[in-house]
């Protein structure tokens, strides 16, 4: 025979994410919630105060529009993979895919592409905001090296979205992951700097990992307070322990449903 | 050239309850095969072996000589299964040109459409079709990356009886075009009509695996009863289809295969027959025997 065996791999990933980002996209859970969350949430906490300087000089708008791009991010990975893979298991999609010739690395790969396209729009967008409404000035190398960090560091949200995907059901998602994520972004001095919060949340923020997230954001602007060396340590870190229950979970299910 | 799909000696157990006991079956390039059984017999969980959705307890199964998780496999099959899902929110047309790209030579996503007579709704959403729309829809995706084999799990379940007639026609041309079809039903009706091959199975177990024909004949038969006028014997019967044949005075009454056959042959035989009465043991008789529960 000479038809080739199997479908190239580049075309069922083009296919894969082009299809991924139109379910996204047309899902305003997703999208509206992706988007127009951060922004909505940086008019409250970030417009007043978008004018003030840090004592270390870096401007308090640039800061918090990184505080706010950090949660953007984590919110499209953690949002994105918890409730999308918990509703695609409770919508039975997975068996179809199973019995599929689709590699489910291809169809991973897909859905961190286009976490990936939604987290950079969400940045895009707030940053865009925060320069257009606010008048926050930063050179285009900042803003370039502060997404570049946000996109390249957010491995250990969407690990941690797989985890609440695979371990809590459709009905369950939604509110595991705003459990886990919203608490962790303030707790991690997200919305209001770590200053003014009470002590045992800035005693216990370091041990978080948005807060060593922020940190890659932060340091991009010259306000970081730790090394990068330090910040993926961490990250690393929770990659490993978000990923173990990610596996430990999907292998549970994988015996239940297709042992 | 090994068969398109084997099951040897294939069991599968769930805790307790054991779906399948021992299972052999091989299906060979271009059959039309039925598995057909009553609810919970263990037709989904042979699919299901059959296709890697399930590894068996013990034994084996094949698909295209491979361990059937194998993409290689994989990519010569297209399946319709019960209880799966597919995302609301993406249209027909979308869900298919996706599907194609699973395959190395998938059909245009046109003909594929056109195939599972959903030209219509080619533009909705397949959260917006009816049951029987999602059906033709999961049918349309089977078909798209023009396998060589086809794998429809109660493929006919929610159609009315337009789409299923027409559905029942799109299968009889892919098996036409040479396609391996494997297909589970509850509907006699539909295995009888299609297949050339109808494999009964109950409890985990094959009962039959024959001709729709053969099945009939092995299991029941047509009552056939009439009366005569005057006596007949035994000897105007010889060589014919017949058991269970009842003389009683001027009325007859027997159990045929092949009722035509006989009446034929007795009227050949110069026999006058009146009062004729044909009934029952139609495929659906022959299925309830066979699964009959103690």
């Amino acid at each position: 025979m000479t038809r080739p065996a199997t479908a190239p791999f580049s075309r069922m990933l083009l296919a894969q994410t082009r299809s991924e980002l139109r379910m996204r996209w047309r899902i305003p859970a997703f999208s509206v919630t992706n988007l127009a969350l951060p922004i909505v949430f940086f008019v409250f906490f970030g417009l007043p105060v978008a004018h003030l300087r840090r004592a270390d000089g870096v401007s308090v708008g640039a800061y918090l529009l990184a505080s706010f791009g950090a949660y953007a991010v984590g919110n499209v990975m953690v949002y994105g993979f918890g409730i999308g893979v918990a509703n695609e298991r409770g919508m039975k999609i997975d068996r179809l895919m199973r019995a599929s010739p689709l590699p489910p690395l291809v169809f991973m790969l897909a859905k961190v592409l286009t976490a990936l396209v939604f987290a950079l729009l969400a940045l895009l967008l707030l940053i865009g905001f925060g320069v257009a409404v606010g008048g926050i000035q930063q050179p285009p190398s900042v803003w370039a090296a502060v997404v570049a960090r946000l996109l390249a560091g957010s491995l250990p949200f969407i690990a941690l979205g797989f985890s609440i995907g695979y371990v809590s059901g459709p009905n369950g998602a939604p509110a595991v992951a705003n459990l886990i994520y919203l608490p962790l972004s303030f707790a991690s001095g997200l919305f209001v700097p770590l200053g003014q919060l009470p002590d045992f949340v800035q005693a216990l923020a370091p041990y978080l990992p948005s807060y060593h997230y922020a940190q890659l954001a932060w340091s991009a602007l010259g306000a970081g307070s730790e090394t990068l060396g330090t910040s993926l340590f961490w990250l690393a870190g929770y990659t490993a322990l978000f990923l173990t229950i990610a596996v430990r979970a999907y292998r549970r299910e994988e015996r239940a449903k297709f042992g | 050239m090994s068969p398109v799909v084997e099951l040897r000696a294939a069991r599968k157990r769930f805790g307790e309850v054991e779906a399948l006991k021992g299972v052999d079956l091989a299906i060979r390039a271009g059959e039309l095969v039925a598995i057909l059984g009553p609810n919970g017999a263990g037709k989904t969980t042979s699919i299901s072996l059959m296709l890697g959705l399930r590894r068996p307890t013990s034994g084996q199964a094949r698909l295209f000589g491979l361990e059937p998780a194998d993409r290689r496999a994989r990519s010569r099959c297209g399946v319709m299964l019960q209880e799966s899902g597919t995302t609301a929110v993406l249209t027909v047309r979308e869900l298919v040109a996706l599907f194609r790209a699973y395959y190395p030579s998938p059909l245009p996503t046109a003909m594929a459409i056109t195939l599972a007579g959903l030209d219509a709704k080619a533009g909705a959403r397949a959260g917006t079709l009816s049951g029987g729309e999602r059906q033709r829809l999961y049918f349309a995706l089977a078909v798209c990356g023009d396998p060589e084999a086809l794998f429809l799990d109660e493929p006919t379940v929610g159609m009315d009886v337009e789409a299923r007639r027409a559905f029942l026609s799109s299968i009889r041309t892919l098996s036409a075009a040479g396609k391996t079809i494997v297909l589970t039903t509850h509907y006699l009706e539909e295995a009888d009509q299609l297949a050339g091959r109808i494999v009964v199975i109950d409890r985990g177990v094959v009962l039959a695996d024959a001709t729709p024909r053969e099945i009939k004949s092995r299991v029941a038969s047509k009552r056939v009863s009439f009366s005569v006028g005057a006596p007949l014997t035994e000897t105007t019967f010889t060589g014919l289809p017949v058991r269970n044949l009842e003389l009683a005075d001027r009325r007859v009454r027997l159990l045929s295969p092949e009722p035509e056959t006989v009446l034929r042959a007795l009227f050949e035989r110069g026999v006058a027959i009146g009062d004729l009465e044909v009934t029952g043991a139609d495929l659906e008789e022959a299925f309830l025997s066979l699964t009959a529960r103690p």
